[in-house]
């Protein structure tokens, strides 16, 4: 086991050193630069700019060296811990970006958690009463929940939460707390609020889930294996939860790295809609002004999260899944 | 009065589906005889599994039973009509594993692939009795012993798939009788093994009878094997019984005409130039499928004739 780990950390490493290239080049790819796109800004309000100012400007940024250099210096300080500096809030990338991530990891969670507690259930439900009106009903709401748009439904709620309830739900804090340095009762108020962006984020992942649930567990429901556990006398409820949905939830644990990919490009624009503090909007942001420390920090930080996700769900899927862990 | 521990009456299933409804048993009447093995024969489809799942309630929608009763009398506990119970009661848990247990066709299938093969033979005796864990897994051990398994430390730690078909068979056995179920069903259990694990089975399964002095029900369609195992015969043939009777007086004295092409197609010492005989060509023009009642011909002895 111990040596799985160890070469999987390996192939972790060689991973990420092709997605930093990546990042890199992408980021390079769209004409222009930094430099070009203040030039233009100077420009559209009636300065002119010398070549000795966009010189040194270029060599500030290191601009001027050549794109390899570029990249390893980039790289080096990245893995030291130094993130580089944002352009366009003229501040290190490092006093930026922790907040924000750990806002959008807070976000993620919470939608995970609640795709489960609402997917694992229904699924459950949806699959051993197959055919009956309960399953027709939640199918169809799941489909509904699939077809709505993220950004939609962040509109729906608001809307509702502000006619019905008269409250406002943008933002993670209530108005009260939003200015308050971190104590206890902010936490509560965040944990109170949490719920929503987390239900909003999760609502496709949760149809998805609930369908495919369902479909495993009606695969597994008639198996052999099923029935002779009911045949030695093992209750229902128990019979369902022991033997087939711990097979039929083992691909779940398997992509549940992934989820952290999808679930933040769906929460960009329902962060916008909801004015929470994550990293989609400034990723898009420093994506737009071709902010590359910022914008590469960020994809690298979410590529780092990923493949350790992937790892955390794969040593998970090997000990709940003993073929796996065998082989 | 004869002592039975099953007496199957009239039971009659259908299957539901969307393109039409199937009878898959009519009229099924057979007694099994408490401490004996009877082995119900027959070709695929004629109801030999079905009728297994009725007893134990196993049968699953789209298939009910829509009439008949089977009488249990179990020595532990009163007398109940199986089919007449509801889903809810609690004799169906008493039912499933304590009084009557199955070994199922399918060994590479029939055990959990993530739980311990331990663990899962210890759970038959948690699901019936008030013991502790590790005195469940203590009698898993010796249950295990007694099926043959060898190198029960660590072999009760291992997982199905590190097992041969054999051995998982030999587990599913061990499940099935570790709480000394009055009747034992064995629905095709050597079909699925090579023919030497086949004999290793039949000699466990009977000299595990010899012990346990339970009454078998053994479903195969594989004469050989009826002649090894059994005490007496149930054939069946298209969700009907053709003919009872003790081991001897059906393969020494068919009366059916269906049975009579069972037993001409086995392959004999023919020379190679012949082809095998079919049930179909043995039968001939022989009226298989007419629905007559059983009428008892012998102590014992019925056969659905004219």
């Amino acid at each position: 086991m111990l040596h799985y780990v160890i070469k999987r950390m390996g192939t972790m490493v060689l991973t990420l050193a092709f997605i930093s290239v990546i990042v890199f080049v992408v980021i390079q790819l769209p004409p222009g630069d930094i430099v070009t796109s203040t030039l233009e800004r100077m420009e559209a309000s009636g300065m002119q700019a010398s070549d000795e100012y966009v010189q040194n400007l270029r060599a500030r940024y290191n601009l001027d060296k050549p794109l390899y250099l570029q990249y390893l210096n980039w790289i080096f300080n990245f893995v030291q811990g130094d993130l580089g500096y944002s352009y366009i809030y003229s501040k290190p990338v490092n006093e930026l970006v922790w907040e924000r991530l750990g806002y959008t990891l807070l976000i993620t969670i919470s939608a995970v958690i609640f795709t489960w507690v609402v997917a694992v259930p229904f699924g459950i439900y949806s699959a051993v009463r197959q055919y009956s009106i309960g399953d027709y009903f939640i199918t169809v709401v799941a489909l509904i929940g699939l077809a709505t748009p993220n950004f939609l439904l962040a509109l729906l709620v608001m809307f509702f939460a502000w006619e019905w309830f008269g409250i406002s739900i943008g933002g993670l804090y209530s108005m009260e707390f939003r200015d308050q340095p971190f104590s206890i009762p902010k936490l509560f108020d965040l944990l109170s609020r949490l719920w929503i962006p987390g239900s909003v984020v999760g609502m496709g992942g949760t149809a998805v889930t609930m369908r495919i649930l369902r479909a495993n567990l009606l695969d597994e429901l008639n198996k052999p294996y099923v029935v002779t556990a009911r045949a030695k006398g093992v209750k229902p409820i128990k019979l369902i939860f022991k033997y087939p949905l711990r097979i039929a939830i083992n691909p779940f644990i398997s992509t549940l790295g992934l989820l952290l990919p999808t679930l933040i490009s769906g929460e960009a624009i329902v962060s916008m809609v909801l004015n929470l503090p994550t990293t989609g909007r400034m990723l898009l942001q420093a994506l737009l002004a071709q902010d590359m420390y910022l914008a590469g920090s960020f994809l690298m930080l979410l590529a780092i999260l990923t493949v350790v996700g992937m790892l955390i769900s794969d040593l998970v899927l090997a000990w709940s899944d003993p073929r796996i862990r065998y082989e | 009065m004869a002592d039975n521990i099953l007496e199957i009456r009239n039971l009659g299933v259908r299957f539901k589906t969307d393109t039409g409804v199937t009878n898959a048993l009519n009229d099924v009447n057979f007694d099994v005889p408490r401490g004996k093995v009877t082995a119900i024969v027959g070709e695929s489809g004629s109801g030999k599994s079905v009728t297994a799942n009725c007893i134990m309630r196993l049968l699953q929608p789209p298939g009910e039973i829509v009439n008949g009763s089977i009488h249990f009398n179990p020595s532990r506990t009163a007398p109940f009509d199986v089919v007449a119970i509801s889903d809810r009661d609690p004799r169906i848990y008493d039912l499933h594993g304590g009084l009557i247990s199955m070994v199922f066709q399918e060994p590479m299938t029939a055990l959990s692939p993530v739980h311990r093969v331990g663990n899962q033979v210890a759970e038959a005796i948690l699901c019936h009795r008030d013991v502790s864990k590790d005195a469940a897994m203590a009698e898993a051990h010796d249950m295990l012993s007694r099926v043959g398994i060898p190198d029960i430390d660590t072999r009760i730690q291992m997982y199905p798939f590190e097992f041969s078909g054999g051995m998982r068979q030999r587990v599913v056995i061990a499940t099935a009788l570790v709480c000394n179920p009055e009747v034992l069903i064995c629905d095709e259990p050597t079909t699925a093994l090579d023919v030497t694990i086949q004999a290793e089975i039949l000699t466990l399964i009977k000299d595990l009878q010899e012990e346990l002095s339970n009454s078998i029900i053994f479903i195969t369609h594989d004469i050989g094997i009826v002649a090894q195992i059994a005490d007496y015969v149930v054939v069946m043939y298209q969700g009907r019984v053709l003919e009872i009777g003790t081991v001897r007086q059906v393969l020494k004295d068919p009366l059916h005409p269906y049975t009579k092409g069972l037993l001409a197609a086995i392959p004999g010492n023919v020379p190679k130039s012949v082809r095998l005989s079919t049930i179909a060509t043995a039968v001939g023009d022989a009226d298989i499928t007419t629905p007559y009642p059983l009428k008892e011909v012998g102590e014992g002895r019925l056969v659905s004739l004219p």
